[in-house]
């Protein structure tokens, strides 16, 4: 019985070794060295990077990048949660309506982000629209800027909160409505006393499935947030690329990855695993 | 007595199916009423048109002289206990019989909260949640959550079907008892007729979607309006068109005016008393309860079967 | 109040699509304007005789097609081997895998293959990217193919044994066949995770090993491009297309 199961972790587990804990160890040991002058790294070993990120500059950074995580989490939840409770209410046709909502996530998630970059442009089809109709005199700057990137963030990420919160809904025990209801309590009350609080664990898992991607987010601040709007990935991505100091892009790597282990530290409760 | 529930031939039927078929019911103050029949009669469906989870395909729902069917039920002033109690999981003792006065905001909370779950002996446990209670806490929990919003007419739906056998019996008289102490008027569904008998004060029996037959639970036990109804709240001797209940058989060895031949076939002890079955030269079978200090009846013995005119039931179907 | 939802889930799902729909029809647009200017077909002919563009595609196709036939074997073979008994230090990774931020996990492997190939004298190419896609994939295809095994009956696997099969018998003849549908599932994630990979294979893949996702976001990034609006379109419907189809025979 051990034998074959050892035999089929083995694959998996030499991967997970050699793609995740090895590559973390080496991540965490430049950290702490110094950038080499042919752009690779090099000795001594030295905390600079680290007392770099705390600097005002880069501290603004995470600041920003946390900010905007968190607004878009927010968004998402809320927009999110009365489409889920749509889906779970929509009796026979609850498949298709989650279908719905799945189907943009199966195509290209770049794709989706330009689509944004097509509609929001200056010369765009909204500001197009608007210009044809006298509404506006000149283009509004809709894109490249923090709200921009917030919406695309919203965009992106908007299913993988109504999933959870569809799959607690569903679990719900319809008796506690009625019971609510037979109580003295409006619909709009009852959603507010009874449904919400139960989907708490809905919530928590939508929270964390879109806040850490998010903190992380390069594609959506690089394309709609322009070159006015560094955060996390794209400082991590321009070290180790562009400007080829790798000791400082590990560091703040390492830096984002310590900051979502601690959310989901926080976060987790008993019973909720995944795998 | 005045009538605080009235249904005016209710119906409800669901597509082709028709669950409750034109039921009308009139159940005084203060009384406990009790909804009897064996599953898919109708009681249940009945019950959630008077709570308002269900509205009448045709016919009238009043309470206390004015018409409710319209109405959703936060508007009704019925209150219900579900079969699984439906507690809040999220909200602890306290917060599950606050529940429905918070939303009134009312100002002496406290004060009634207090004073029932003193009622229902649940004193010390309010900071529990649901999840650490028992079955007969629970219900307990329930009870004191509807009776908190002091309704005039209290819905349960087979509330003591969800515990132990020996934890119902102590139930039973514990809610028989309450209900009396409090005066408000129950309205209690359930399929077991030992509980229904028990605890009523009258009762609705109800097969097929109709009420066959609605009383005392003396009258409804000795003068059964209807084969079933006679066969539902008891074992029921049958010999033709007549029914006599096994405790008003006679069985003896010795020859009776009027008896009738018949060997018996079993001996079944029942611990309080013996049922002795026999069969009767014309065929059929008989169950007749003796003493359990009688003796003698053996398998294949010659007895006579005899009981009196008054005891018998007659049906022409 | 199912009035009001309905109206705004009516809303939601316009926001969810109509992007994507507005990109199809301008797609066709005749101009290269933001104006309607009649129906043409002339950037998707422009996207079919890019070289650059139909050489990305085919890496991203090959890269796909490997990457996720060894995520496939190796993550469902893991699945199951925790479902037998559980492994806090291969589910914690896998965990780990799945929720670290793409950026870390681009620039990890990057360190990594760099490290290497001190020793290994080899280069950025496809099989660092393939390498990569497997890493990030397996533990998707871990996670459908668990969530299948978690409604399997343990007892079937005994009863095979029972009547002489081995271990192996037993997994291929009776659990595998169950497990079909969601291995076909996972399989498919794998490949649209694949495919539409950007920030991880960008960091990893060499001169010569240029994916479809890269060459869209180089034309994204120089502004909005009709030809793209194209090549969008088509990613976008086969992709759709390869979902509904795979759903249909799941059925």
């Amino acid at each position: 019985m051990r034998r074959l199961r050892t035999i089929f972790l083995t694959p998996a587990g030499a991967l997970m070794f050699a793609t995740l804990v090895v590559p973390s160890l080496i991540i965490c040991t430049y950290s702490f060295l110094s950038r080499g002058a042919y752009g690779g790294v090099e000795r001594p070993f030295t905390i600079d990077n680290f007392e770099r990120l705390i600097a005002p500059l880069y501290g603004a950074i995470f600041f920003r990048s946390f900010w905007i995580a968190a607004v878009a989490t927010a968004l998402c939840l809320a927009l999110g949660f009365p489409l889920a409770l749509f889906i779970a209410r929509s009796g026979e046709r609850k498949n298709l309506y989650l279908g719905l909502v799945i189907l943009p996530f199966w195509t290209s998630f770049l794709i989706r982000i330009y689509a944004w970059m097509f509609l929001l442009r200056d010369t765009g089809l909204i500001n197009t629209v608007l210009l044809k109709i006298h509404a506006i005199h000149d283009p509004l700057p809709m894109l490249y800027n923090d709200g921009a990137v917030i919406l695309g963030l919203v965009y992106g990420f908007l299913p993988f909160t109504v999933l959870p919160l569809y799959a607690t809904l569903e679990r719900l025990d319809p008796s506690l409505l009625e019971a609510a209801a037979d109580l003295g309590s409006k619909p709009w009350d009852a959603l507010w006393r009874v449904t919400i609080p139960l989907c708490a664990a809905g919530f928590r898992a939508g929270a964390i499935l879109v806040f850490v991607p998010c903190l992380g987010t390069y594609i959506v601040s690089d394309l709609l947030g322009g070159s006015k709007t560094i955060l996390i990935g794209n400082l991590v991505q321009n070290q180790f690329t562009a400007s080829r100091d790798w000791p400082f892009g590990a560091a703040a790597a390492l830096a984002l990855m310590i900051v979502a282990m601690a959310l989901l530290f926080a976060a987790r409760r008993r019973g909720e695993e995944l795998l | 007595m005045d009538s605080i529930l009235e249904l005016r031939r209710v119906s409800k039927t669901f597509g082709a199916q028709v669950a409750v078929r034109e039921v009308s019911l009139v159940i005084p103050k203060g009384q406990f009423f009790s909804l009897l029949g064996p599953s898919g009669c109708g009681k249940t469906t009945t019950l959630r048109m008077i709570a308002g989870f269900e509205a009448p395909t045709s016919g009238e729902v009043w309470l206390s002289g004015a018409r409710i069917d319209p109405l959703p039920p936060y508007r009704r002033n019925v209150n219900t206990v579900f079969q699984s109690y439906a507690l809040f999981p999220h909200l602890s003792v306290r917060g599950n019989v606050e529940f429905g006065l918070r939303r009134k905001r009312f100002e002496e909370i406290d004060a009634r909260v207090r004073k029932v779950i003193e009622q229902v002996r649940l004193d010390g446990k309010e900071s529990r949640m649901p999840a650490q209670l028992s079955g007969g806490e629970r219900q307990r929990v329930a009870l004191a959550r509807s009776l908190v919003l002091e309704p005039e007419v209290l819905l349960l739906d087979e509330p003591l079907s969800a515990l132990d056998p020996q934890l119902r019996k102590h139930v039973r008289a514990e809610l028989k008892d309450l209900q009396r102490r409090i005066g408000v008027t129950f309205l209690f569904v359930t399929h077991d007729q030992e509980e229904a008998l028990a605890m009523s004060d009258q009762i609705a029996v109800m097969n097929g979607g109709s009420v066959e037959q609605c009383g005392s639970p003396e009258e409804i036990y000795q003068r059964p309006r209807t084969r079933f109804v006679a066969g539902f709240l008891g074992a029921m001797n049958w010999i033709g068109k007549i029914g006599v209940r096994p405790e008003c058989t006679r069985i003896s060895r010795e020859r009776e005016n009027g008896g009738r031949a018949a060997v018996v076939t079993r001996c079944v002890f029942m611990g309080p008393a013996i049922h002795v079955e026999a069969r009767l030269e014309t065929g059929e079978s008989l169950v007749a309860q003796v003493a359990a200090t009688e003796r003698g009846f053996e398998e294949g013995s010659a007895v006579h079967v005899s009981w009196s005119a008054r005891d018998e039931v007659r049906f022409s179907e | 109040m199912k009035r009001g939802l309905a109206l705004y889930a009516a809303c939601a799902y316009a926001f969810l699509h109509l992007p994507l729909l507005i990109l199809a029809i301008f797609s066709f647009n005749a101009s290269k304007f933001t104006v309607w200017q009649g129906f043409s077909l002339h950037w998707y002919a422009a996207a079919m005789a890019d070289t650059e563009l139909i050489q990305s595609a085919m890496n991203s196709l090959i890269i796909g097609i490997c990457a996720t036939a060894i995520a496939t074997v190796i993550g469902t073979m893991a699945a199951y081997a925790l479902w037998k008994r559980a492994s806090t230090w291969v589910s914690g990774a896998m965990y780990l895998s799945l929720v670290t931020p793409e950026i870390v996990t681009g620039v990890s492997l990057l360190a990594l293959f760099q490290w290497s190939f001190r020793f290994l004298h080899l280069r950025l190419g496809m099989h660092t990217v393939i390498l990569a896609h497997v890493a990030f994939s397996v533990a998707y295809v871990a996670v459908v193919v668990m969530a299948r095994l978690r409604s399997f009956d343990p007892a079937l696997e005994e009863a095979a044994l029972d009547l002489g099969a081995t271990e192996f018998g037993a997994f291929q003849r009776v659990t595998l066949p169950y497990l079909a549908p969601a291995v076909i599932a996972a399989a498919m994630l794998a490949f649209t995770v694949s495919i539409d990979d950007y920030v991880i294979t960008s960091l990893v893949a060499g001169i010569d090993s240029q994916t479809l996702p890269m060459a869209i976001y180089a034309m994204a990034r120089r502004g909005v491009n009709p030809v793209l609006n194209a090549v969008s379109t088509m990613i976008v419907v086969g992709l759709g297309a390869m979902v509904l189809i795979s759903e249909r025979l799941r059925k």
